[in-house]
C-alpha cells in the first residue's frame, strides 16, 4: 500500500518536474520574443493577458520551494529511504536531476544560488533556529570544549589544508596554477574548514550517543561557521592587499581583527537578545504579532553585525541563545508554540532549499575546471587533518574533562566532518578578479561537499553501528529483563541528576542567582515570574479533583463502602491463571478423544501450550513496550530540524510529575501526624483507614499537630469529623464508629495510598549488612529528624491550599524562605 | 594553617595515590571555600575507602563535594530528603522518590558527604583489568553491589524478597496510567513466574541476580562521570 502511495507521489513529482522545466523552456523562448511583443502596440483591449514576466521571479522561487517540499514528502513516504541515505544527499540528487532536466531542455544553467541569497536569507534562519533551541545549561557547561573545537580545530583545519596544498603545489604535481602564492591556498583552506552538522545530527538520532557529545558537536558546528567566515574575511582582505604587501603588522592586525570580529558579533547578539527580551515583556496587548518580534529583532541583529563588519552568524546565534529563556517565559503559550514551529519550519525549509540548490548549481558547464591532483589531494587532506585535529584536541581536552570523550565519540566526530552549505556560500562569493583560480576552487568545493555529504553521510551510521555491535548481541529480552532494564535506565538517569554530571555548577549557580535577582525581574513579565506558584495550583487542583471523584463514586454506588473499582476499559487483558485453567481443560478433552493417539496429542497440547504462552508474551511485551515510561531523552528533539516530538515527552513528564506529587503528598500526610515510619509497606492499603485512626489517636495523646484540610483528609467521611477544642490550640479529629466499620473497604486510588514510606528500624536483610551503614556526621546527629522545624516548613502549603481551618495556624510563625521545600524549584510542566 | 593541616591529613591517608598538581589545586579550592572541619571529617574517610575499595579519584571527590554543597541549600553539612526533592529532574523520574529513599537507609533522615560518595561510588564503571588480589574485599562498584542497589529499590520491607505487591508498586510507578490495574497484576504475576525458581511467589536476591544474568549490568548501571 505504501508502495502505491509512493508511486502516486512519484508521478506527481514528475508532473511538477515537467511543469518546471516547461516553464523554464517557455521562459527562454518568451525571452527571445519578448522584445518584439513589447515593441508592437496592442491590437486592442485584451480581456486576459498572459503576464509571465510580471511574476517570473517569485513564481520560480515558489515553484522551487514546492518541488523541494514535495521531494521531501516523498522521501519520508518510505521510512527506509531516509534511514539509509541522509536527506541532504537525497536533496542533492533531486537538485542534480532537476538541473539535468533543465539543462537537457535548453542548455542553460537553470538557477544558481547567489551568495547574497544564501547569506542574507537562508543562513540566518538556520543559525537562529540552532541558537534558539540550544540547551543553554549544557552549552555553557561544555563551553570550553566547544570553543576549543570551534576555534582551534577550525583554524587548524584551515591552516593545515591550505599549507599542505601549497606545499604540494610547490613540488609541481598539480601543474601550473594561476595563484599568487600561499594566501590563495590559505583562503581555500579556510573556506573549507567549517564542518556542517546536518548529517552527524541525523546519525545521532539513530545511534545512542550521550548528551555531552551531542552538545559538543552541535555547539562546535554552530560556532565554527562564524569562525570560518571571519577567517575567510581575514585572508580575503590579505589577498586584496596583495600577497607581497602583507607585513608583520598586517598579520597582527589580522589576528586582532579575528578576535574583535568574533567577540564583537557575540556582543551585538547579547545586546539584541536583551532588547528582544525587554520588548517581549510588553507585547501582551498585541498577541498576534508577538512572534514577529522574535524574528525581526533577531534578523536585525544579524544585519547590524553585518553592517559593522562583525560576525553576523555569531550575533544571531547569541541572540537566540540568550533570549530564549525570557522570550519563552514572556510570550503567551500560543505565541511560544508559533515561534517554535515557525523557527523549525523556516530552518528546515532553508536547509532543504540549500541542498537542492547545491545540486542544481552544479549543473553548469561553465563552472567546471578539472585538476585531478588538486581535487584528490584536497579530499585526502581534509579527511586526514580532521582526524588528526580531533584526536589531538580530544586527548588534550580529556586531561581536563571530568567526562572524557571515548573512542567512538572521536570516530564519530572525525568521520562526521562533513562540509556543507557555508563552504559553498563562501566559494561562490569569491571574486574572480582577485582569485584567478576561482573556478577550480569552486569545482573542488562542490566535489568535497558531494563526497562528504553523500559518501560519509551514508556510511557514518553503519560505521558506528559496526563499532557498537561488537559489544551487544541482539536478543529478545525476557519480561523481567525488560522491566528491570527500564528500571535501571531510570535509576541511572536519577543518579546522574543527583551527582550533577554536566556543567560547572559553581559558576552556573552564581549566574542563576544573579539571573533570578536582577535579569528576570527586568526582563520577565510579572505573570511569568509567578510561574512557581503554578506548581502549587496544579498540586491543589489534583487533590480537589481526586476528592471529588472519590465522593462522586461513592454517591454513584449508593454508599461510601465500595470496593476496588472494576476497570471497565480493558484494552488487553492478559490473565495467566485463567488461560492456564482453560489449557488444562483443553488438554483433558484432547485426552478423552482417543487413547490411541495420546502420544501425538500430548505433543499437540505442548505445542498449543507453548503457542499460548508465546502469545501471552507478545501481549505483555507489547503492553510494556507501549506504556513503560521512556527514559529521559530530553535533548534529542531539540537538535533535529526535522521534527518536533516534544509533546509525548511533555505528557509523560507531566504524568510522572503528578504521580510523584501525589505520592509525596501522601507520605507527607502520614508524616504530618507523626505516624511511626515502620509501617509495613507491603500491606495492602485497605488497612490504611485503621492506620489513620490509630494515628489520630496518637495525635490526641501527643497533641502535636493542628489542622485538617478536607481535601487532604479522609474524604470518606468529610462531615463526620468533630472538632474538639482541647486547650485552645489543639483539635482532634474524631472518627466515628461508622469509620471503623468502613475500615476494610478502601478505594483503589493512588492518591490515598500511603505506601511510599521508607521502612525503618527493622532487622537488616542478610545482603544489606555489608558495610553500607551510613554514619552520620556530627552535625547530622544534632539535627534530629521530624523536629517541629520540619513540620513547620510544610505549612505554607496548607495556607495556600485554602485550608478551612488555617486560622489555627495563625499563631504559628511561618518561615517564608522555604515555602514548599519539598517541591522542585522548577518543573517541566 | 588549617589548610596545611588538611593537606597533611589528606596526604597521609592516601599513600597509594599521590596527588597530581591539578587535583591539589582543586582540593585547595574546596578547602578555602568550604568549612574545613567538614572536609577533614568527610574527605579522609572516603579517601581511606579509596585505597581499598572505592578508588574514587580525588578530583571526583572534589567534584562531588561541589555538587553536595550545591544541593545542600542551607549549609547544614548534610542532605535531607527535601534537598533531594528539590532536584527538579527527579520529580519527573518515575523512580525518583525510591532512589531518594535509597540514600537514606535505616530510617536516617540526613546523610553526610561520606555516605553520599559511598552510594554514588556504586555507579562507577567497573575496571576493565582488575588487579588480582586474592583477599581483597569485593569492590563497592561490583556487579553484585550494583544489583543490590536495584533490588533494594524493590524490596521496601527489607525481607530479602521482592513480593508481589512490592513489584506491583514499582510497576505502577513505571507504566503510564492507561494500563489497568488488572493488566498490571498479570504482568506482575508473569514476571514473578519467570524469575521465581523456588516457587515461593517472590523473587529473592539470588533469583533476581539469575534473571538478569544476560544483562550487561556493569555497563547499564555505570555513570561515565566517575570513570
Amino acid at each position: 500500500m505504501q508502495c502505491n502511495r509512493f508511486k502516486e507521489c512519484a508521478s506527481l513529482l514528475v508532473v511538477v518536474l515537467l511543469i518546471c522545466s516547461s516553464t523554464k523552456a517557455e521562459q527562454s523562448t518568451t525571452n527571445a520574443t519578448a522584445g518584439n511583443e513589447h515593441g508592437a502596440p496592442p491590437s486592442g483591449y485584451q480581456i486576459v493577458t498572459f503576464k509571465w514576466h510580471h511574476v517570473m521571479d517569485p513564481y520560480i522561487i515558489a515553484l522551487w520551494v514546492l518541488v523541494a517540499s514535495i521531494a521531501k514528502m516523498l522521501f519520508h513516504m518510505s521510512s527506509k529511504l531516509t534511514t539509509v541515505i541522509p536527506e541532504s544527499a537525497l536533496l542533492i540528487f533531486i537538485g542534480l536531476l532537476l538541473g539535468g532536466v533543465v539543462w537537457g531542455a535548453d542548455h542553460t544553467a537553470s538557477y544558481s544560488m547567489t551568495p547574497r541569497l544564501f547569506f542574507f536569507y537562508l543562513l540566518p534562519l538556520i543559525v537562529l533556529d540552532a541558537g534558539y533551541f540550544m540547551p543553554n545549561r549544557q552549552f555553557f557547561g561544555n563551553f570550553g570544549a566547544i570553543l576549543v573545537y570551534a576555534v582551534i580545530a577550525t583554524v587548524w583545519n584551515a591552516a593545515s589544508v591550505g599549507l599542505s596544498l601549497y606545499g604540494v603545489y610547490l613540488t609541481g604535481v598539480m601543474g601550473e596554477l594561476k595563484v599568487d602564492g600561499m594566501l590563495d591556498f590559505l583562503l581555500f583552506g579556510s573556506l573549507l574548514s567549517a564542518v556542517d552538522p546536518v548529517a552527524v545530527i541525523a546519525v545521532f538520532e539513530e545511534v545512542h550517543v550521550d548528551e555531552v557529545l551531542y552538545i559538543i558537536v552541535f555547539g562546535e558546528s554552530l560556532l565554527n561557521d562564524g569562525v570560518t567566515v571571519v577567517l575567510y574575511n581575514v585572508f580575503d582582505s590579505f589577498i586584496a592587499i596583495g600577497g607581497v604587501n602583507v607585513t608583520g603588522v598586517d598579520c597582527v592586525k589580522g589576528v586582532v581583527s579575528f578576535f574583535v570580529v568574533a567577540l564583537g558579533g557575540t556582543l551585538i547578539g547579547i545586546v539584541f537578545a536583551f532588547l528582544l527580551s525587554y520588548i517581549s515583556r510588553f507585547t501582551k496587548r498585541v498577541q498576534i504579532i508577538e512572534p514577529g518580534f522574535v524574528f525581526v529583532i533577531s534578523y536585525l541583529s544579524y544585519l547590524t553585525a553585518e553592517m559593522l563588519s562583525l560576525s553576523s552568524i555569531l550575533a544571531i546565534t547569541f541572540t537566540g541563545v540568550c533570549c530564549q529563556k525570557y522570550v519563552q517565559a514572556n510570550l503567551c503559550k500560543e505565541s511560544a508554540t508559533t515561534v517554535r514551529y515557525m523557527m523549525k519550519m523556516l530552518a528546515n525549509g532553508s536547509e532543504t532549499i540549500i541542498f537542492m540548490m547545491l545540486g542544481i548549481s552544479a549543473v553548469d558547464g561553465g563552472i567546471w575546471v578539472w585538476n585531478t591532483a588538486f581535487i584528490l589531494l584536497t579530499l585526502l587532506f581534509i579527511a586526514v587533518y580532521r582526524v588528526v585535529g580531533v584526536v589531538v584536541l580530544t586527548w588534550f581536552l580529556n586531561r581536563y574533562r571530568v567526562v572524557p570523550l571515548g573512542f567512538i565519540d572521536q570516530v564519530v566526530m572525525s568521520y562526521g566532518g562533513l562540509r556543507g552549505a557555508v563552504a559553498y556560500g563562501l566559494v561562490a562569493s569569491l571574486d574572480e578578479a582577485r582569485v584567478q583560480e576561482r573556478k577550480l576552487f569552486f569545482t573542488t568545493t562542490i566535489i568535497v561537499i558531494y563526497f562528504t555529504v553523500v559518501l560519509q553521510g551514508c556510511t557514518t551510521k553503519s560505521l558506528v553501528t559496526w563499532l557498537k555491535v561488537k559489544r551487544s548481541e541482539h536478543r529478545e529480552p525476557s519480561i523481567s529483563e525488560k522491566l528491570n532494564g527500564r528500571a535501571f535506565d531510570h535509576i541511572l538517569s536519577a543518579i546522574e541528576d543527583i551527582s550533577g554530571q554536566i556543567g560547572h555548577h559553581y559558576i552556573w549557580d552564581k549566574w542563576e542567582s544573579f539571573d533570578r535577582k536582577y535579569l528576570c525581574k527586568l526582563l520577565m513579565r510579572k505573570s511569568a515570574l509567578k510561574s512557581s506558584d503554578q506548581i502549587l495550583d496544579v498540586f491543589h487542583d489534583l487533590n480537589i479533583k481526586d476528592a471529588i471523584t472519590y465522593i462522586a463514586e461513592g454517591e454513584r454506588k449508593g454508599s461510601l463502602a465500595f470496593i476496588q473499582t472494576p476497570n471497565t476499559d480493558q484494552l488487553v487483558n492478559v490473565n495467566f491463571h485463567s488461560s492456564k485453567q482453560s489449557e488444562v481443560d483443553a488438554s483433558m478433552s484432547v485426552l478423552k478423544e482417543g487413547a490411541s493417539a495420546v502420544c501425538l496429542d500430548m505433543q499437540a497440547v505442548e505445542l498449543r501450550w507453548k503457542n499460548l504462552r508465546e502469545s501471552e508474551d507478545v501481549y505483555t511485551h507489547h503492553l510494556l513496550q507501549q506504556y513503560l515510561y521512556k527514559p529521559k531523552k530530553q535533548l534529542k528533539y531539540k537538535y533535529g530540524r526535522h521534527d518536533i516530538t516534544s509533546t509525548e515527552d511533555d505528557a509523560q513528564e507531566k504524568e510522572i510529575f503528578e504521580k510523584t506529587m501525589k505520592r509525596r503528598l501522601a507520605s507527607f500526610k502520614s508524616t504530618k501526624y507523626g505516624v511511626s515510619q515502620s509501617k509495613k509497606v507491603a500491606k495492602h492499603f485497605k488497612k490504611d483507614p485503621s492506620q489513620k485512626k490509630r494515628s489520630d489517636e496518637m495525635l490526641s495523646n501527643g497533641g502535636q499537630l493542628v489542622f485538617h484540610d478536607p481535601a487532604f483528609s479522609d474524604p470518606e467521611h468529610p462531615h463526620e469529623y468533630e472538632v474538639i477544642s482541647n486547650g485552645g490550640s489543639n483539635f482532634i479529629p474524631n472518627v466515628t464508629r461508622q469509620a471503623l466499620a468502613d475500615t476494610y473497604n478502601g478505594i483503589d486510588n493512588p492518591a490515598f495510598m500511603l505506601n511510599e514510606e521508607p521502612v525503618a528500624r527493622q532487622a537488616l536483610p542478610p545482603w544489606a549488612t555489608n558495610n553500607d551503614t551510613v554514619v552520620l556526621s556530627q552535625r547530622a546527629r544534632v539535627q534530629m529528624p521530624w523536629s517541629p522545624n520540619n513540620v513547620r516548613r510544610l505549612m505554607p502549603l496548607r495556607l495556600s491550599g485554602r485550608s478551612t481551618d488555617s486560622f489555627l495556624l495563625a499563631d504559628v510563625p511561618v518561615p517564608e524562605e522555604h515555602p514548599l521545600s519539598f517541591l522542585p524549584e522548577r518543573t517541566a510542566l | 594553617m588549617e589548610t596545611d593541616q588538611c593537606t597533611f591529613y589528606y596526604k597521609s591517608k592516601t599513600v597509594n595515590s599521590a596527588l597530581s598538581r591539578t587535583e591539589w589545586i582543586q582540593l585547595k579550592e574546596v578547602l578555602s571555600f568550604h568549612d574545613w572541619k567538614l572536609v577533614t571529617l568527610a574527605l579522609p574517610k572516603s579517601c581511606h575507602l579509596s585505597s581499598h575499595q572505592v578508588t574514587v579519584s580525588s578530583s571526583h571527590i572534589c567534584r562531588l563535594y561541589d555538587r553536595f554543597h550545591a544541593l545542600d541549600k542551607d549549609d547544614k553539612g548534610s542532605l535531607n530528603r527535601s534537598d533531594f526533592q528539590n532536584i527538579s529532574e527527579l520529580a519527573v523520574n518515575p523512580l525518583g522518590d525510591r532512589i531518594i529513599n535509597a540514600f537514606f537507609p535505616d530510617g536516617m533522615d540526613l546523610i553526610d558527604f561520606n555516605s553520599f560518595v559511598r552510594i554514588l561510588a556504586r555507579f562507577r564503571p567497573v575496571d576493565q583489568n582488575p588487579k588480582k588480589e586474592p583477599n581483597a574485599p569485593e569492590p563497592i562498584n561490583s556487579r553484585v553491589n550494583k544489583l543490590k542497589f536495584a533490588f533494594q529499590l524493590y524490596d521496601q520491607d527489607k525481607d530479602g524478597k521482592i513480593s508481589k505487591s512490592e513489584l506491583l508498586q514499582v510497576l505502577r510507578m513505571m507504566v503510564g496510567v492507561q494500563v489497568t490495574e488488572e493488566q498490571l497484576e498479570s504482568i506482575t504475576d508473569r514476571t514473578i513466574q519467570e524469575a521465581d525458581l523456588d516457587g515461593d511467589d517472590a523473587i529473592s536476591f539470588e533469583e533476581f541476580k539469575k534473571s538478569l544474568d544476560k544483562v550487561d549490568i556493569e555497563h547499564k548501571m555505570s555513570i561515565r562521570f566517575l570513570r
